[in-house]
């Protein structure tokens, strides 16, 4: 548990929620990622969608400014892997209706089923790749 | 315009969340899914207080007849737990575990000009827009069924 940040999490959580709390409040959506960016992709209504991602840029910017700028993530794997994966997110995400913030968060918060099944596929699945790359073929 | 504004406002709070929690670098989400390591809770409490905030916001936005911005709100309506959920999640779930990425941080992280980043942001965009043309392809009539399920907005 070296890794473990409780404090920052839960602040950054509580900001998530509160974001996603203050969007249904402000404009009735729902602030799921997938669906935002995907509708903006395939979809018809882009503008306030657009609004969303221009704020998620904004704030590691805004936040480069005052001298704490967005570390680089830490991405080892190979190109290949890279595009397996974007394309998986993308199809998956969308073909679900929803992903981590979609049904993760807004969809448990409105106490949905459906949303609850999604989310607990996607850990169980996610969990088995981690444990097949790192401790299968990595070990 | 006022409610560009608002979704401008809270992109700029989900993104100081997301950055804030740490959930922006993919080491943290590996380091969360990965239960058999070194076991990293965060994403966990994340979850967690993002799930009380919300929660208790939806109830008292409930209360109120409409939205502050828009004429009404556009609650998720579908219920069923059907064959497109239950693929999709386990496709997306097979992408996050592999790299690390959900679509928020992974759009987020553009911001760092990453090339690594950018390339996983196209891919994920193309998959998205596959998915689109897939679904609106002539479909067979069992399809049909589990696919018109499949279009939703979140």
């Amino acid at each position: 548990m070296v890794n473990f940040t409780p404090v920052s999490a839960a602040i950054g959580g509580a900001l998530i929620g509160l974001a996603s709390a203050l969007l249904m409040l402000l404009t009735g959506r729902i602030a799921g990622m997938s669906g935002i960016l995907g509708e903006t992709l395939t979809g018809g209504d882009k503008q306030w969608r657009l609004a969303f991602i221009a704020g998620l840029l904004l704030a590691p910017m805004l936040s480069g400014l005052i001298g704490h700028p967005l570390a680089t993530p830490a991405m080892p794997d190979s190109w290949a892997v890279i595009v397996v994966a974007g394309l998986l997110v993308g199809f998956g995400s969308r073909l679900g209706g929803g992903c981590t913030s979609g049904h993760g968060v807004c969809g448990i918060a409105r106490l949905s089923r459906r949303s609850l099944t999604a989310t607990v596929i996607f850990m169980i699945t996610a969990i088995a790749v981690v444990f097949v790359a790192r401790h299968v073929i990595g070990a | 315009m006022r409610m560009t504004l608002a979704s401008l406002f809270c992109g700029l709070t989900f993104g100081f969340g997301l950055m804030i929690s740490g959930m922006t670098q993919p080491t943290k989400i590996l380091g969360f899914l990965d239960i058999f390591g070194a076991w990293d809770l965060s994403l966990a409490v994340v979850m967690a207080a993002a799930l009380v905030v919300t929660g208790l916001g939806f109830t008292l936005v409930r209360r109120r007849p409409a939205p502050v911005f828009a004429p009404r709100s556009l609650w998720p309506t579908k219920t069923a737990i059907d064959r497109p959920l239950v693929i999709g999640a386990a496709l997306f779930g097979l992408g996050w575990g592999l790299v690390g990425l959900c679509p928020g941080p992974a759009l987020e992280n553009l911001a760092t000009f990453t090339p690594r980043v950018i390339v996983f942001v196209v891919a994920m965009g193309l998959g998205m827009v596959l998915q689109d043309l897939w679904r609106k392809r002539l479909p067979s009539p069992e399809k049909i069924e589990n696919t018109t399920l499949a279009t939703g907005s979140q």
